[in-house]
């Protein structure tokens, strides 16, 4: 079935070709790794856009109403002398939330690593539809500019914070923002019928273009997660599209589907929102964890532990990501009655995920560690993972949550999960997997400095906001000072920001240590890690078309350290045997 | 971590603030033993020259052991908290005691208004009083709010009551507290409303019983025998008349709303 499926494409898409023009090379390409690097630079461009906004916000959460340097030179309406006020600040909210979950998460690692990885993991020359992969990428960068373009229309940006709760989103009276929020919604529709195509090409690559001998128990877990990423995304957005579309309906045309004037219903947006949210969520952390799992197991020169309970572990998580969307409601109107059961379902999905982190504690048993920049970095993962983890107990404890919901407790703890795993976790693959993307090696020690600066500093800020939770204050305010409980927490909040400024500031090291070993990094072999998966068999960088010769393959993806073999590494497509290997060694 | 909750002065509060230490240790002590085991492992099993690594896969029942205890341990303690959580679930959210006070508090951008029935006990007569952003009640009773909103969402949050419930358009969710202590409380917005939503906050006073039947007796001086057979009138048209008395409160909300009216012509 896959031979078949691959000679079609083949025919379909012919890979041999004389040397491409620039603009179908980097631009208008369809070879999978220029549309991952394409997803990777508008994802890190958004992150350093969404990064700056964390910066005004805490600027102004520190500091409230005095000038944000390096920012005088926004005009007004937004800033007046570099100071803002708080529609500005709304905006910086809802932004912010906006870029680093759809914007960065998603295009970097899902899009990013998944279109890099899927097609080299699995053997395959491409992915399934190539010229779809082109759609995809280039309806993003459309959503990216309508994104964009939202902060310079009349009225200014969306407002209405990422989750956009009605009435508040569905009219211009309330927030005074226009077409900001219109093309917010755009942006949003467009970046799903980006993933939606890009999770469909995931799903037929990963089943279809397997090379001969990969079983699907012979892939590698992170494109297991990929799948299972893919699946979860493709059956929640639905509910969320329609839902945005009757939020627009209700902008546009005057439709009350949640304005209950018109005998609509402001809950309708918040349970088609969250069924989308929470199974979102996991879409994010599944890549996320997959790039933890693979680059954990190399430098443990170990088997990941349990690989195939993993799996089992992580559907039961996606599976039960479908019933918990309420915990987002637990005080928002719902019957009190319908609280206890999302309560429990939220906190048992504690138990795939400890299965997953302790197996990943496991594989560490009996390893051979080796702390290079990405081992640092997937261990930093999933230590500032666990932290989110047993905090989103306290969410999701209904009774804890009527005092801790909207405060910077939820912050903190989400904080924990979505930063350690895109930011680390993102890090991770990105140092792991740069030899294979660009040829060359990133700086190890530059890469250690980078790793240690932003694990002290991203603890420093996010630690302490745990506290500022507990004194009770609330997100998305503008100015902590107008209220006199807040009072005692404010150096906690000059403490956060500073840390924050100097979180965003240890990011130079990498910037300085990307471009440099762009240009002058050392060349990498095909396999610096002395890795097992397909895609360290395929030259690095790859050429268009990636394999040499069709892989086959022999084994699993983790047979590190086998017991009879010298050399403790078996690649998947190594035809010898164990034994014969050690011999050949 | 929990020193830095706010004073509770609610009675259900404390049934609240001992599951969230409940919590508190149980994930604490996971989570040290989680990160101390993966530190543990980091150093006993740091790459040394001539010591590999052992060949593990963990897919036989036995090693798999190692993981689906510990997992079986937390199913254990999730149960356990959840049964807790279902406990004081109930006591706050389920049936409220009779209420001893009950008001009415709108929300609207960027205000919190709040309504009494007055002495009659009865909505929508002539002795209903509405007060700006501000909340009276007495000690030890059990005060019924009843939450309200006329535009957006907003959040009624009395950190020190540990008492937050939304207020959505088109629906009466009720709520309710007593409060334990008397002294003056803030009442913030918690969801996001709109520009004013930072500083949209209103104030709780908790009076003794005494001091609260002086400020009743204050309050309602001009009826002194509200007629009971008063004709109910349209709740939208009095909010509106202007010979009503009522508090206002210089709240930075709603100052700042005027300002920027003001501003923008």
């Amino acid at each position: 079935m896959s031979d078949a499926v691959q000679a079609k494409v083949a025919e379909v898409v012919p890979h041999v070709h004389e040397e491409p023009s620039f603009w179908r090379r980097y631009v208008f390409s369809t070879d999978h790794k220029v549309i991952a690097k394409q997803y990777l630079t508008l994802g890190l461009l958004w992150a350093l856009a969404g990064g700056l906004m964390a910066y005004m916000m805490r600027w102004q959460l520190a500091w409230p109403e005095t000038p944000v340097p390096l920012f005088r030179w926004v005009p007004e309406p937004f800033m007046y002398d570099g100071a803002m006020g708080p529609e500005f600040y709304n905006a910086l909210v809802t932004l912010h939330g906006t870029i680093m979950v759809f914007f960065v998460a998603m295009p970097v690692l899902l899009a990013a690593f998944g279109n890099f990885l899927i097609p080299l993991m699995v053997g395959a020359q491409d992915m399934a539809f190539p010229r779809l992969n082109m759609l995809s990428v280039w309806v993003f960068a459309l959503a990216s500019l309508v994104l964009f373009v939202s902060f310079f229309v009349p009225g200014g940006a969306a407002s209405a914070g990422w989750t956009g709760y009605p009435p508040l989103s569905a009219r211009v009276e309330y927030t005074g923002v226009g077409w900001g929020l219109n093309l917010w919604l755009l942006a949003l529709a467009l970046e799903f019928a980006s993933f939606l195509m890009g999770g469909i090409n995931f799903l037929t690559t990963a089943i279809n273009l397997r090379a001969p001998g990969l079983s699907m128990f012979r892939l590698p877990l992170f494109v297991w997660m990929q799948m299972i990423a893919a699946v979860l995304f493709m059956l929640s957005v639905g509910p969320l599209i329609a839902g945005a579309i009757m939020l627009l309906m209700d902008r546009l045309l005057g439709t009350t589907f949640y304005l209950p004037a018109g005998g609509g219903d402001p809950l309708l947006w918040q349970h088609l929102f969250w069924f989308f949210g929470h199974p979102e969520v996991y879409v994010i952390l599944l890549p996320g964890l997959g790039i933890v799992l693979e680059i954990i197991a190399v430098f443990s020169r170990k088997p990941v532990f349990a690989y195939r309970g993993i799996i089992y572990a992580t559907i039961i998580a996606g599976i039960l990501s479908f019933i918990v969307w309420a915990h987002h409601q637990f005080i928002s109107g719902i019957d009190p009655r319908l609280a206890m059961p999302f309560s429990v379902t939220t906190i048992l999905i504690s138990v795939p995920f400890a299965f997953v982190i302790f197996a990943m504690i496991a594989t560490l048993w009996k390893g051979s560690i080796h702390l290079t920049t990405p081992m640092l970095f997937a261990l930093g993962t999933l230590a500032n993972f666990i932290l989110g983890g047993v905090t989103g107990i306290f969410n999701g404890s209904a009774p804890v949550d009527i005092y801790i919901h909207d405060t910077y407790f939820v912050v903190a703890h989400f904080h924990y999960t979505l930063f350690s795993i895109t930011v680390l976790g993102g890090f991770a693959g990105l140092y792991y997997w740069f030899p294979k993307m660009f040829g060359r090696l990133l700086h190890e020690t530059l890469g250690k400095v980078h790793f240690w600066l932003t694990i002290v500093f991203f603890n420093s800020a996010f630690i302490p906001m745990h506290f500022v939770g507990v004194g009770g204050m609330m997100r998305r305010i503008a100015n902590p000072l107008q209220y006199e409980f807040l009072q005692p927490l404010q150096p906690l909040n000059v403490w956060i920001t500073v840390s924050v400024i100097l979180l965003l500031l240890s990011q130079i090291p990498f910037v300085v240590n990307f471009v440099w070993s762009l240009v002058a990094g050392v060349q990498a072999e095909r396999n610096p890690w002395r890795a097992n998966t397909l895609e360290w068999s395929a030259p690095s960088p790859p050429p268009h078309g990636n394999f040499e010769t069709v892989p086959v393959v022999y084994r699993g993806p983790y047979e590190y350290s086998l017991p009879g073999s010298v050399q403790d590494w078996l690649p998947q497509d190594c035809e010898a045997s164990p034994r014969a290997a050690a011999a050949r060694a | 971590m929990l020193s830095w909750l706010p004073e509770n002065v609610s009675t259900y509060g404390a049934d609240i603030d001992s599951l969230f230490t409940l919590i508190y240790y149980i994930t604490g002590i996971a989570f040290l033993l989680a990160e101390g085991l993966l530190l543990l492992f980091l150093l006993l099993y740091r790459r040394r020259q001539g010591h590999g690594a052992t060949y593990v896969a963990g897919d036989r029942l036995g090693e798999l052991a190692w993981v689906l205890v510990p997992c079986a341990l937390v199913l254990a303690l999730d149960l356990w908290i959840d049964a807790r959580g279902a406990e004081t679930w109930a006591k706050v959210k389920g049936s409220a005691p009779p209420a001893d006070v009950r008001v009415r508090v709108v929300g609207k951008q960027f205000n919190w208004e709040v309504f009494y029935p007055g002495p009659d006990g009865v909505w929508d007569t002539a002795d209903d009083r509405r007060l700006e952003n501000e909340l009276h009640v007495p000690v030890g009773k059990v005060v019924e709010v009843l939450l309200e909103s006329q535009d957006v969402i907003h959040s009624f949050f009395l950190p020190h009551l540990r008492l937050k419930q939304d207020a959505v358009p088109g629906r009466k969710i009720p709520a309710w507290f007593v409060a334990t202590k008397p002294g003056r409380y803030e009442i913030p917005c918690a969801e996001l409303c709109g520009f004013g939503h930072s500083g949209m906050k209103g104030w709780l006073t908790v009076h003794t019983s005494e001091e609260y039947s002086a400020w009743v007796q204050r309050q309602w001086a001009t009826f002194p025998h509200a007629p009971a057979t008063a004709p109910a009138v349209p709740r939208l048209a009095r909010t509106q008349d202007a010979t009503q008395t009522k508090e206002r409160d210089s709240s930075d909300s709603s100052l700042f709303l005027e300002r920027r009216r003001r501003e923008r012509g």
